[in-house]
């Protein structure tokens, strides 16, 4: 039973994680069809701003805390300049969008490499989320990393503002309306190109969040972008383009298909049966989990 | 010739002249090749020029899936290995010597007999042709189930990769029987002849460019048969295709699986050129790069396609041995100016250029003129050089429709 409830929460706190890389994914691919493969090195971005903090400042929590919004305006910076100098000119070619962004992702490894060091780096955590959480105390005790439920609850704030971001301020309508019809958009007054910086400005900064979070699992490093970004652009794939309900939901149960699996066979044989069940679900549902109904024919 | 733009590479003048043209870049290929570079590049040189060709045989099938048919697909790095290690693991088993174990198998010393999926192996004629047919036959599954179900563009770009990553952390976890990260090395012999002797590594290159040209002339008739045309009609509008009562589903399939062949083929001559093969090669990342050669040279071009591969693999050894850094720059900076700038390739540039001139002349350029006797690239990609129709002359329905 403790076997059951343990995977199931690393099955949760993987997701947590997955869901935190692939939230900002959703508003650059999901909502504005854009891959951005750079997205990782966002997400480095993120996590290098938490390592050169807590070198300035004394305190891990106060490190950490102070990181989360330097680390979303330093890697939504990034993402509104890319925006501005690249991928405005490429809405009209999302293939194209991935390798162009591929470039951009090697240069800033390579940044990060010259600047940091080959070699990944450390933070330290702050006391409050070393240790471990007892669940459910006894003989046979469920105990669950408490960075790990900072992530988790990470994950949600994140996914609970931008959602209402999307759904009730004025920015949101925009974003929403230019996803659904950007002709009519524009015509409506709304600067189109604006609102594409602006989406990708909130997209990216996610990311950098999401770099802060992962400085608590695992080390910093110039490619630790590069293997996470895979998972992130797969669920948003199974989740359907531009959902968010869907991200959310197959980030979890793609995290705990993964755990499951890897309890049971190895951690590379787990990898290629998600792979496998994904393109099995796409072929129940090419679309994704939900679609955005269109009456288009292409 | 003063045609105009949209009647680029349709008039049968113009494919007459494209033909004699590509025959004679064609015949020129063969020369450098096989008189040329043999007698002025040294061993070494030459050992590496093998290795350039073996990437300019991904390019090939590049060149038909994505540039003609539109399938980004970033996994060529798995077809690549599939032929790597069908081709590795025979010749490690020949190495070894019968029945003994290959060496780091034994070094390992859990495995006491062969694996079973690697015993139809030693046979020489399964391994040689599990080296291209596998890698077809495993692109054939997927692509059939991908492909039916019209998941594509971007979808299928990403899939794609996935499957790279997942290949190559497979491979990496089943260290007894694959040799996990650091691959089939050492290998020494090639159906008999020892590779360590130069004469052999000669004969080696030999055999990989006259492979190539091979592949380049059958996938240049594959693009200029009905196929080909009808390929690019599934990559313009594959619904109207589909009204016309073709199944885009198959045309777009045979694209794959041919490209998947000719990756299967390159890994497969790449073992003996090299001498290895191992994940580091077949990754994400690789498989990437394999799109770079293409992408940089002109995707829809066989000719920029082959070259480019040839002429960035060039400069990643000779910049990144000298300055590490620096080639990644270059290499990202490529890719930028390469995609963003000139979605044709460096092909389409004498074509763009010619253009322009010929706009300020009053129309009176030659509008055949991608230099690359291939001429019908930069007008038909429908993504447009940095011409007019770069904005696309199809305005999507979804918002994904440019370049799926």
């Amino acid at each position: 039973m403790t076997v059951i409830l343990g995977q199931t929460f690393t099955g949760i706190s993987i997701g947590a994680v997955l869901l935190l890389i692939a939230l900002g994914l959703s508003l650059t691919f999901g909502q504005m069809n854009v891959i951005n493969m750079a997205h990782g090195e966002f997400i480095m971005a993120g996590a290098y701003t938490t390592y050169v903090l807590q070198k300035s400042i004394s305190g891990a929590g106060l490190s950490l805390l102070v990181a989360l919004p330097v680390a979303f305006l330093v890697a939504g910076a990034l993402g509104a300049l890319l925006e501005w100098v690249l991928i405005r000119r490429l809405y009209l070619r999302p293939l194209d969008t991935l390798l162009v962004t591929w470039g951009v992702s090697l240069m800033l490894q390579q940044l990060a490499r010259d600047i940091f060091g080959a070699p990944n780096v450390q933070t330290r955590a702050p006391d409050l989320l070393t240790g471990n959480i007892t669940v459910i105390g006894g003989a046979d005790p469920l105990t669950c990393a408490s960075s790990r439920l900072f992530i988790l609850a990470l994950a949600v704030a994140a996914v609970v503002a931008l959602s209402l971001t999307l759904r009730l301020t004025s920015l949101g309508r925009r974003i929403r309306g230019v996803v659904q019809n950007r002709d009519l958009a524009e015509v409506s007054g709304i600067s189109t190109s604006r609102v594409d910086r602006t989406a990708f400005f909130l997209g990216s900064g996610l990311a950098g969040v999401a770099g802060v979070a992962l400085t608590l699992v695992g080390p910093i490093g110039p490619t630790m972008g590069t293997n996470i970004i895979i998972d992130a652009f797969l669920v948003i794939v199974v989740g359907g383009i531009g959902q968010l309900k869907g991200t959310v939901i197959v980030a979890f149960v793609l995290g705990a298909m993964q755990s499951v699996l890897e309890y049971s066979t190895t951690v590379s044989v787990a990898k290629v049966l998600v792979l496998v069940a994904i393109v099995a679900f796409l072929q129940w549902r090419p679309q994704g989990l939900y679609t955005l109904r269109t009456r288009s024919l292409v | 010739m003063t045609l105009p733009p949209l009647l680029e590479g349709r008039s049968v003048t113009v494919l007459k002249g494209r033909s004699a043209r590509a025959w004679a870049g064609f015949a020129a290929a063969a020369v450098a090749l096989f008189a040329i570079a043999p007698l002025a590049l040294s061993d070494f040189r030459l050992g590496l020029l093998a290795k350039y060709l073996c990437t300019a045989m991904v390019a090939v099938g590049i060149c038909l899936a994505w540039g003609r048919g539109g399938l980004l697909t970033l996994g060529q790095g798995v077809f690549f290995g599939l032929g790597g290690y069908a081709m590795a693991m025979h010749l490690k088993i020949a190495d070894a010597g019968p029945g003994n174990l290959p060496d780091f198998m034994q070094l390992y010393g859990t495995a006491t007999e062969l694996p079973w999926w690697w015993r139809p192996f030693g046979n020489p004629l399964f391994a040689l042709a599990a080296t291209v047919l596998l890698p077809m036959a495993v692109a054939a599954v997927l692509g059939s189930f991908i492909f039916r179900r019209r998941v594509k563009g971007a979808y299928f770009a990403i899939l794609s990769q996935a499957l790279a990553a997942a290949f190559a952390i497979w491979l990496i976890g089943q260290q007894e029987t694959t040799g996990g990260t650091n691959g089939l090395t050492d290998i020494q012999g090639f159906f008999g002849y020892d590779l360590d002797d130069p004469v052999n590594q000669r004969m080696v290159y030999f055999v990989i460019a006259a492979v190539l040209l091979l592949l380049i002339v059958l996938v240049r008739q594959l693009i200029h048969s009905r196929y080909g045309e009808l390929l690019v009609a599934v990559r313009d509008s594959e619904e109207r295709v589909r009204f016309l009562g073709y199944d885009p589903a198959n045309v777009k399939l045979v694209a794959y699986v041919v490209a998947a062949g000719t990756a299967g083929l390159a890994g497969a001559l790449f073992v003996p050129a090299v001498g290895i093969i191992s994940p580091a090669m077949i990754g994400i990342v690789p498989s990437i790069e394999f799109v770079i050669g293409a992408a940089v040279g002109g995707r829809a071009s066989l000719a920029g396609a082959v070259l480019g591969a040839i002429g960035v693999a060039w400069a990643k050894t000779a910049l990144s041995e000298e300055f590490p850094a620096a080639w990644t720059y270059f290499q990202g900076l490529l890719f930028i100016v390469a995609l963003a700038f000139l979605p044709g390739g460096l092909v389409s540039l004498a074509g763009v250029v010619r253009r322009r001139r010929a706009a300020h002349a009053g129309g009176d350029g030659d509008y055949d003129g991608d230099g690359d006797g291939d001429g019908d690239m930069s007008g038909d990609v429908g993504k447009g050089g940095a011409s007019a129709n770069a904005g696309g002359e199809k305005a999507p329905a979804l918002p994904l429709g440019g370049t799926v």
